[in-house]
């Protein structure tokens, strides 16, 4: 039994590694894209989610969310509190089972296939879809060296360029010519903005081809906010972001689409999804135009 | 344009004249317990004590009250019953550490960490032998114990605050359960268990097994405190970078949590370093050298000051008891401010 399991579980596995550099019937549009940003992480053709619902214990606090992320677009979640945003992108990386009451119906498709499905390797899910959290978390017992790095650690990647990656990393998190010279140093030496970043370099060490942030710049000043905000628009050349945020003007300014959230009381549910562009000039739905304008939430 | 930097100083201390106040408090409070004892029923070192403490209740108040109100009355009420507190904690410990240096160092001498006690009774002149085997044997025991007990110990709190598998409150339960079991019991558990069955013989290894028993809710439990505190924002960021939960307890919860491990291992080791009952069962408390856990009778520090106290009546054997606990009591201090020093270093 065990054994058999064990053959299923290497088996997956090599699809999963294989699926990584993207099945060929699937790869045109990627391969056209990583072909204009060569040593960038390979995009795939992107996540979509099927008739999402997610629950904790018996309260249902989202319902039924289809949206679609293309590879290499920034999407936007927008919505007030407590409407389900972060349960959702949560559930696109399988940190919403982290919780232990929680539960959830639908599927999240990575590169066509379902995360979701029996048998699927939920550390590899995580290797591709890479999260930053509301609160900076670099690790307290690391240096700021070993915290870009401690993906591979803790996934067991073998990496024989690790000072490259290391200069990679936090160059593209926009932090390299701060840090560069107290690697050494420990992470928690950093303030609030520079932890930040250093928590997003620490996410592309491992090559996700999505990155999902959720509130990132909410604990911090407007200074470090824009730092970030650079990083995220540099960073969507090479893969899908999917970031929520409470700030209108963050959306509007790094985001490609935006989908806006609201709970009535009830379960979460999506409102309305568009080209950023359209959500902000000319959303269909009165409860998106009385969001974004202020008139509530 | 020359700017003057005016001198730093700290207004928020208490100036002079509030030195001199809670001084002038303290010596009326000494006065007026002093005249309570001789003008009234109560006398002795309790009595005075007591009243003491009553007397600085009442004249701290009565002094903030006229001062600055009831709130700061209310607040220096506070002070005292902390002070207070502190002092009381601090009496039977500084007594304590008194009375074993003071009866413990006439039991000294050169030879008495390399001598054993083979050769020389406990009435013998004090150079005549040593407690070496006593210390060689609670270092082996109390080594062998920490061995067997700390990966237990710290696996057992990984279930209950990492895997939090459907057990967790019956083993939370039973943890702490046994964290109250008698020490005596745990030496009668192996001796039926182990010695008469099995072995048949003493030895320090059955010594080691009966602390384990007592050492490994110890551990357990302050692990368990130590891991619930380590946020779970860690937890998290370790999953959501691809790692297994056992790579994340490995390379980011046991990391952070390494001083809290630290003082569970030195809560565990002083549950059990003192313990006397269940080695008197199992070890066979031997007078001779013993380097060997798994064969012969071995001795240690307690049973050493157990043995010197009940067997002998000389001012010989007395003063060996008290410097065994001399002993004792200072490995103690090396051993705890090792560990403090070990753990409070920074990584790298």
């Amino acid at each position: 039994m065990t054994d058999n399991k064990g053959f299923q579980d290497n088996d997956k596995e090599e699809k999963m590694t294989t699926s990584h550099a993207t099945p060929a019937s699937l790869s045109s549009v990627a391969s056209a894209r990583t072909m204009s940003q060569p040593g960038t992480t390979l995009l795939g053709t992107g996540l979509e989610t099927r008739g999402v619902h997610a629950w904790f214990g018996k309260k249902h606090v989202l319902s039924d969310i289809s949206l679609d992320f293309a590879a290499g677009t920034v999407t936007a979640l927008i919505g007030p509190s407590g409407c389900g945003k972060s349960t959702f992108i949560r559930t696109l990386n399988r940190m919403h089972e982290f919780i232990p009451t929680a539960a959830m119906a639908g599927e999240v498709l990575l590169d066509g296939k379902d995360v979701y499905a029996p048998g699927t390797d939920v550390t590899k899910i995580r290797l591709r879809v890479g999260m930053v959290f509301q609160k900076p978390n670099p690790f307290p017992s690391m240096t700021i060296g070993q915290n870009v790095l401690s993906g591979l650690k803790l996934a067991q990647i073998k990496k024989s360029n690790t000072d490259e990656l290391l200069e990679s990393c936090l160059t593209r998190a926009g932090l390299w010519n701060e840090v560069k010279d107290r690697l050494g140093e420990h992470g928690g030496a950093l303030s609030g903005g520079q932890q930040q970043r250093l928590c997003i370099a620490r996410s592309l060490a491992v090559e996700p081809q999505v990155l999902l942030m959720d509130e990132p710049c909410s604990a911090l000043d407007p200074g470090s906010t824009f730092r970030i905000e650079e990083t995220i628009a540099e960073l969507a050349k090479s893969m899908t972001i999917v970031i929520v945020t409470h700030n209108m003007q963050q959306a509007a300014r790094v985001s490609d689409y935006t989908a806006f959230f609201l709970s009535d009381g009830g379960p979460g549910e999506m409102i309305e999804a568009a080209p950023t562009s359209k959500i902000f000039s000319s959303p269909q739905d009165k409860r998106t135009e009385d969001y974004v304008t202020g008139r509530f939430g | 344009m020359t700017q003057t930097i005016p001198t730093p100083q700290r207004p928020w201390q208490p100036s002079k004249t509030d030195r001199f106040e809670t001084l002038g408090v303290l010596v009326a409070s000494f006065v007026l317990a002093g005249l309570t004892v001789e003008f009234t029923g109560l006398n002795g070192k309790l009595g005075f004590v007591v009243s003491l403490f009553f007397s600085l209740l009442i004249l701290n108040y009565g002094f903030y009250f006229q001062k600055q109100g009831k709130a700061a009355a209310k607040d220096s009420l506070l002070q005292v019953f902390t002070v207070m507190a502190i002092v009381l904690t601090l009496i039977p410990i500084t007594s304590i550490i008194a009375t074993v240096v003071s009866k413990g160092y006439k039991g000294l001498h050169w030879g008495i960490l390399t001598k054993d006690m083979a050769l020389a009774s406990v009435n013998d002149p004090i150079v005549a032998g040593g407690l070496g085997h006593a210390l060689v044997g609670t270092i082996l025991m109390v080594g062998g114990a920490l061995i067997i007990s700390f990966p237990i110990g710290v696996l057992t709190a990984l279930y209950l605050t990492e895997i939090r598998g459907p057990l967790t409150r019956p083993i939370r339960f039973l943890v702490q359960a046994m964290s109250g079991v008698p020490s005596i019991v745990a030496g009668l558990f192996i001796l039926s268990s182990l010695v008469y069955p099995v072995t048949k013989a003493l030895s320090g290894m059955m010594g080691s097994l009966a602390l384990t028993i007592l050492m490994i809710p110890t551990i357990a439990r302050t692990a368990e405190e130590m891991l619930i505190l380590i946020p779970n924002e860690l937890r998290e960021a370790g999953v959501a970078l691809g790692g297994t939960q056992w790579r994340t307890v490995a390379g980011v919860i046991l990391p952070a949590a390494k001083s809290g491990l630290v003082t569970a291992i030195i809560l565990g080791i002083a549950r059990i370093i003192g313990e006397t009952a269940p080695l008197l069962l199992v070890t066979g408390g031997g007078d001779a050298l013993n380097l060997n856990p798994t064969e012969g009778a071995m001795g240690s520090l307690p049973y050493y000051i157990w043995k010197s106290f009940l067997t002998g009546g000389t001012p010989e054997a007395f003063a060996r008891a008290w410097a065994g606990m001399l002993v004792l009591l200072s490995f103690i201090f090396i051993l705890f401010g090792l560990a403090r020093y070990l753990s409070g270093r920074k990584v790298g």
